[in-house]
Order: C-alpha cells, then structure tokens, then sequence
C-alpha cells in the first residue's frame, strides 16, 4: 500500500489495515518543496515507529533527478526491507543504484547485501528491457508495472478492460518469472469504484501476479480476499500434497489422486495455495485480518 | 356545625375522619387552578411576547430557569430568553438545560452581569466551556448524565421554576411535538422531564398550528403559556447531528472490530438490544452489525438512546423491531418518529433514570460508547480536552455503561499527537467498573474485571491486548504526555448518575 511520506498522520500506523507491505513515497506523491519533508519523515519513522512485521519499501527519486542521492543516503541508513527504484528503463540504472547502495551499507555498517530492490517499469523502453532488468543485480527480489506514466508513454490512456496494458503486463509477469523474482501488478485509481477494482484484481490474479499495489486501505480487503484459497482449494492442495507425500513413501513413480494423475506443476500449484493460505490466516470467512 | 355554600346548600364544615371541607364558591375557578394562563380555561394560552411572558411565569432573582437541547447547535431558545430576562433585571438565576453548545457563547456576558448565577447541564462546548474552565462562574457547574439529570428533577434536587422549552409546533393550548414545522428536531425526550416537573412552563414555538396537534409530545396539561417567535433555531444546526457515514479508513477499521467483537463475545442473539449512538465509528459499526444480523438472520428486539437514519434504516427493513427515542439525530429520523408506531418517543427518565423504576438502559445488551480519554482502569473521560479545558458532554455515558450488559469504547488510540490511553483521566465521567472493553485501531483491551469475556473472545480467536499495551502503543509515538496544571478554584463538579460527585473539574492555570 502506497503511503505518501510527507504525510505523518499515515506514516505513525499504515499497517493497521493490514497491508502486507507499506511502501512510503518519496517520489510522485511528494511535491518537489516537500522533498527533504519527506525523506526525514520516512527516515524517522523507519527508525522510531515498530510496524509490527509489516513489510517496508521505500519508493525514492530517481537516481537522475537532483534528490536520488539524498534519498538512497538517508533510506538505507533506515534499513526499510526494500527499496524500489521508480521509472527503471536500463539495467545500467539497477546496477547503479545496486552499488551505491553497497558503499552506503558498507559506510553504515549494515551487512551488505540487506537491503533488497524491486525495479518499477513505466515506459516502453523499461518494458522492453524487462528481462535485462530483471536479471541486473541480485538484490532485485521483484518487479513492477506502473501503468500510469507507461500509459502515455505509449501515447493511449487506461480502460476498464485493460487491454492497453495486456502486453506490458505479461511482459513484466514473463521477465519476473524468468528471473525468479515477484511480479507486482500496478494500481487502480477510481478508489470509488470497488467492483471495477475487484473485477481487475480477479484479472491480474489470473494473469499470474503475486500482488497489487493499493492506494487505499478499503482496497486491501479486496486483495486479501480475491488471493485468499477458499476452503476447497485448501482442502485439495492438502489431498495432493499429502498423496505426493504417500507415493515418495512408498517409492511410487506416478501420484494418482481420484484417479487422475498428479504431474509436478499441480503438486507446485498446491504447494502455492497452502503457502497463501498460510499468508492469509487461512481463513475467509473471517475476514482477513 | 354547618356551613352555606354558594347555592346554599348547607355543607358541614368538617367531617370526622375526613377532616375539613370546603364549601362550593362558584364555577369561576380561575384562582384556584394557580396557572397563569392568560384568558379562562379552554382558551388559547397565546397572547404575550416573551418578556409578558416570563413576567406572568413569577420568574423572580434567584430562581431556576431551564431548557432543553434538541436544537443542538441551532438553539435560539436559550439565548432569546436569557436576553429577555436580562432586559427585565432578574438576576442571580440557576440555567439548568439538558446540555448547551458553542452556539451559547453569549451567556458569557450574562454570567459577567450576573444574570446567571449557575449551571447545571450535560455538557458544555466552545467559548463558554472554556470561560468556565478559565473561572467565569463563581460557584461550579453542575455536570450531570442524562439520566441523572431526570433523577435530579424527580427527586426534588433540581427544583425548576420555569421551564423554557422550544418546539417545532404547538397549538394555542400548548399540545406540542418536534415532528413538524421548520425548526424540526424529533423527540422532545429531555424537554418531557422538565414539562412534567418545573413549577410553570412556557412553549415557545415559531409554528402554531390548529388545534389539537397530534401527536401529542408535551401535552396541554403541563403548559401554562406559549410564545410565538419568528424562529426558535436554524435548521441547519439543530440537524447538525452529523449521521452520514464514515468513509475515514480507520473508523471503519474500529468500527468493524467493534462489531466482530460484539458477536463473537455472544451478545448477537436473536432479540438483543442495543445503543450505537451517533458519531463516526458508532455509526459504521450498525452498518457492519446489520450485516451480520443478516448472516445470522437474527432481528433485534430494541435500539435506544439518540436515534439516526442507519437505526430508523434498520427498522424499516425489519432487522430491528422497535427504536427507543430520547434524542433524534437527523431530519429522517424525524420523520420515521411521526410516522413509525413503532418508533417511540421517550423522555430522558425512561431512557436513564437510574432511581425510577426501570429505566431502558438497564435492558441493553450492549452499547457502543466514545471517549475522550480512557485510563488504565478502564475510566472514562467524556467531559474535558487534553488540556483539561471542559469541551464535552456526560450525556448518557455513564447511565448506559452501568446499565449495558457489555459497554464497548471504540476511539482512537491517538488523536492527532494526542493519546487516548493515559495513566489517569483528567476528568473520570463514566468509571472503569461499568465499562468492559476499549476498542482501538491499535488494539483491543477487555477490562480484567470481566475475566469470562476475556475467555469467551479469546477462545473466538479475537486478538486482544491489555491496556497498558495500548498505552504503551500510544506512547511510542506521542511520548509521555505531561500532566496539565490546574488551578485550585473548583469549576465543575461531575455526578455519577445517582448524585454523588464521581469527579470535579479545576480552573485551568
């Protein structure tokens, strides 16, 4: 969930609407008088405020506008989980921040290494470049797609349906997945329209991303609970998993289950749905969180 | 011994074991009834301005004026009246009003001139709250609940010598009622008490219409005058009750827990009662438990206290059988009272009197409460700021909590770089006895008081915190907040709601 840094009355607890990750932007949110407002809020408040296990990312300035430097100087101090690096077009551009972020860690005395990337594509040329990006720095645990200024750089503009964004979209899904790393999906601005937003996390689920970026809290429920097993999902994942676990046992070749057979991919999607629902508290009738 | 009467007829002048009688003098009763209506019985009780009007009540120095606050921050009624009285050079008066608002500010020249004397009320806000709180008045002011107040009346601890009680319509005879006019504002619930009690009554109304006006709120009997004014409040301040709803992310996280909480605690059962209340977590959590009657297809038996669109909503569609109603919040809820036998008007006794015999509040099975500050004790305070300046109201607080089968505080655990959870309250209202659980966007904390709750919802899977944990939260992020410096001059006394002085209130320095 996008939390804008200049904004302490967000920042003292956006975790409580149980996003999975809060990340704080330094970037288009903030108003270039606000930058260094921002920057020492969201330095201190990942010093001082405990976000109780929440994930956090920091979406700093680009490393070619004047206040890049400040902010990778200033965040990896901090120690946020992740920094993401807006408006990648280049690996060049990973690699760079990959390095500075390594003499910060080094000068800090933070473990080199700790601090992890997640690389946002917004042009063409970022979308293009997917894969060379994706395979950049080994801090780079993920991908994004921001679909707003991608959008006019493509010269259209966003629909309800989404098929401007259809190849960008399997184009980042497909370098992610290649890299092994998470695929993020973009936002939905009409914080209005709720159906319109489920209907597009049902898509992108579909599609196969692990997550959405959310502007709102009232949009984290709809995320949960579209990615949450229900409970016949569950219950299947276990049957497979259970029946692999028989047929290793007794060193049998072939896993059958209600006689069909049971191939590696189904035994990975089955581990997928218990990891998730583990992540989700299992449980859908309650709610979520 | 005997005696003539008038038509002379011989009349004993005593019987014993009945004692003396009284022979007949005339059917012109007038000067015995010891009203001071203008014109004979059966006539209108119209007839004199305001000023005529407090002349012919007697109202003399030193006695005791009160007033209702169903116009809310749209009062002309107080104001218009405590400048009349001032015209007239009374001084030294006792203002006792269901409770008074921003919109009273000019009492603070009254107060200076010595008009009024002292106060007695539910709460008080802006410039005057915070003139008390700064030592205007030389003795303090009377804080009481909602019921306490009507226990005060009955009992003959507030004796009130007229009451000056605006409604939105009225006929000639003094039959009135908040359902129509321009000026509506619905139950008449807190102006009833003082109808039944004070010595005389005076309507003043800006809507007179035919006679008889029904429904009947406040009836004839009670009233010995009405006034008609141009307008008795603005519309857009009597229905500034504030009922839509929230659509603040964390409200509506509270108010869910809130509403999970309720429900998995085991006081969702078919024909529950409950008080929600106004305000924006109190009203989102009735959103959330119409929800969950529905899922549970569970009606309730009663809604009671302040009344709003979302409760009448719930009424109409047949999840809530019946709406007990002391206090109406919006022009819907107005209305649905006119029109919804089962929408019944009820005056500040029925609702809360804890000395009467059998208040509503006793029938709850919860009630959905805010605060201020809360204590590690569990106390509430509903009536001072951070600062310790007054700037709210005891309202029905205390009377619900100790009444509520469960009493649920939902708030915030900060309020700006202000914390809701602190060591001790400035001002205790409602005491931590009678309140079961707080329910914060950080956390909720069951009161250890009430051990088989904290089983019940524990063994629901509902995650819950102690209060110091919460305070702890809090404190995280505001620091330790230092405490206020206070003054030695006392200027409000708070009651619990049987009389007895639960707190008091010091001038701030």
């Amino acid at each position: 969930m996008y939390v804008p840094g200049n904004n302490p009355g967000l920042l003292k607890d956006a975790h409580i609407y149980g996003a999975d990750a809060l990340m704080f932007d330094l970037e288009d949110s903030v108003s270039l008088q606000e930058k260094d407002t921002a920057r020492f809020l969201v330095f201190n408040a990942l010093l001082s405020i405990d976000y109780e296990g929440t994930e956090t990312v920091v979406r700093v300035n680009s490393l070619e506008t004047p206040y890049g430097r400040d902010d990778f100087e200033a965040i990896v101090r901090a120690k946020p989980d992740t920094i993401r690096l807006p408006k990648t077009e280049e690996a060049e551009e990973v690699k760079e921040a990959d390095l500075l972020i390594g003499e910060i860690e080094g000068k800090a005395g933070i473990e080199l290494g700790t601090i992890k990337l997640m690389a946002a594509l917004e042009s063409a040329r970022g979308i293009v470049n997917a894969y060379d990006i994706a395979t950049a720095s080994p801090r780079l645990v993920a991908l994004a797609l921001g679909a707003e200024d991608f959008v006019a750089d493509i010269k259209t503009s966003r629909s309800s349906e989404g098929c401007e964004l259809l190849f960008a979209r399997s184009q980042v899904l497909i370098a992610a997945r290649a890299a092994r790393l998470f695929a993020l999906d973009t936002v939905f601005s009409d914080l209005k329209d709720q159906a319109a937003f489920a209907r597009e996390v049902e898509y992108i689920k579909q599609l196969g991303f692990d997550g959405k970026s959310v502007l709102h809290p009232r949009q984290v429920e709809t995320v949960h609970r579209i990615y949450t097993p229900t409970r016949t999902e569950i219950e299947q994942a276990r049957r497979i998993i259970t029946a692999m676990q028989e047929a290793e046992q007794k060193g049998a070749g072939v896993i059958s289950l209600d006689q069909q057979m049971i191939d590696k991919p189904i035994v990975e999607r089955a581990q997928r749905v218990l990891a998730l629902a583990e992540a989700t508290g299992m449980n859908k009738e309650d709610g979520g969180r | 011994m005997m005696n003539r009467n008038i038509l002379k007829r011989e009349i004993p002048l005593a019987i014993k074991g009945i004692g003396k009688l009284r022979p007949y003098q005339g059917s012109n009763i007038e000067e015995q009834r010891g009203i001071v209506s203008n014109s004979f019985s059966g006539k209108s009780k119209l007839g004199h301005d305001l000023e005529q009007a407090i002349v012919a009540t007697g109202l003399k120095d030193g006695m005791t004026v009160s007033f209702h606050h169903h116009f809310r921050n749209g009062d002309y009624i107080v104001n218009m009246v405590m400048a009349a009285i001032a015209r007239l050079g009374i001084k030294d008066i006792t203002l006792a009003s269901s409770s008074l608002s921003s919109v009273h500010a000019p009492l603070i020249e009254q107060i200076r001139q010595g008009v009024v004397t002292r106060i007695e009320t539910s709460g008080i806000r802006g410039e005057l709250a915070e003139a008390i709180s700064n030592g205007l008045l030389e003795l303090p002011v009377i804080i009481r609940s909602h019921g306490g107040r009507a226990r005060a009346i009955e009992s003959g601890q507030l004796v009130i010598d007229v009451a000056f009680l605006g409604v939105s319509s009225c006929d000639r005879y003094g039959n009135a009622n908040g359902f129509s006019g321009k000026s509506v504002c619905g139950s008449l619930g807190y102006a009833m008490v003082d109808a039944d009690y004070a010595k005389r009554v005076v309507l003043i109304t800006d809507n007179v219409v035919d006679y008889p006006n029904l429904p009947i709120s406040i009836s004839q009997t009670k009233v010995d005058l009405v006034v008609q004014v141009a307008e008795v409040g603005d519309p857009q301040g009597i229905m500034s009750g504030a009922t839509r709803l929230t659509n603040n992310p964390r409200e509506l996280l509270i108010a869910r827990q809130a509403a999970r909480f309720i429900d998995l605690a085991g006081y969702l059962t078919d024909g529950f009662a409950m008080q929600t209340g106004s305000g924006g977590a109190s009203l989102a959590v009735t959103s959330f438990l119409r929800e969950l009657m529905k899922k549970k297809k569970i009606t309730a038996s009663f809604a009671l206290g302040g009344i709003t669109q979302q409760l009448v909503d719930l009424h109409q569609e047949g999840l809530v059988d019946n709406l007990f109603d002391t206090q109406s919040f919006d022009l819907r809820t107005a209305q649905s009272l006119c029109r919804n036998p089962h929408h019944y008007e009820i005056d500040a006794s029925f609702y809360a009197n804890p000395f009467n015999k059998g208040c509503l509040v006793d029938r709850l099975d919860f009630v959905i409460l805010s605060a201020l500050e809360v204590d590690l004790d569990f106390n509430v305070n509903v009536i001072t700021g951070s600062d310790g300046v007054i700037m709210g109201a005891s309202g029905g607080h205390c009377d619900t909590a100790a009444g509520a089968n469960l009493s649920i505080v939902v708030a915030p655990l900060l309020r700006g770089r202000i914390p809701t959870i602190i060591e001790r309250v400035n001002t205790i209202v409602t005491p931590g006895q009678t309140i079961d659980v707080i329910i914060t966007d950080r956390g909720t904390a069951v009161n250890p008081l009430r051990r088989e709750l904290i089983e019940r919802v524990i063994d629901a899977r509902f995650p819950l915190c102690t209060i110091e944990e919460l305070k702890e939260k809090a404190e995280q992020i505001t620091g330790k907040p230092r405490p206020i410096e206070y003054g030695d001059r006392v200027v409000g006394l708070v009651e619990y709601r049987d009389g007895t002085i639960i707190d008091i209130i010091r001038q701030v320095k």
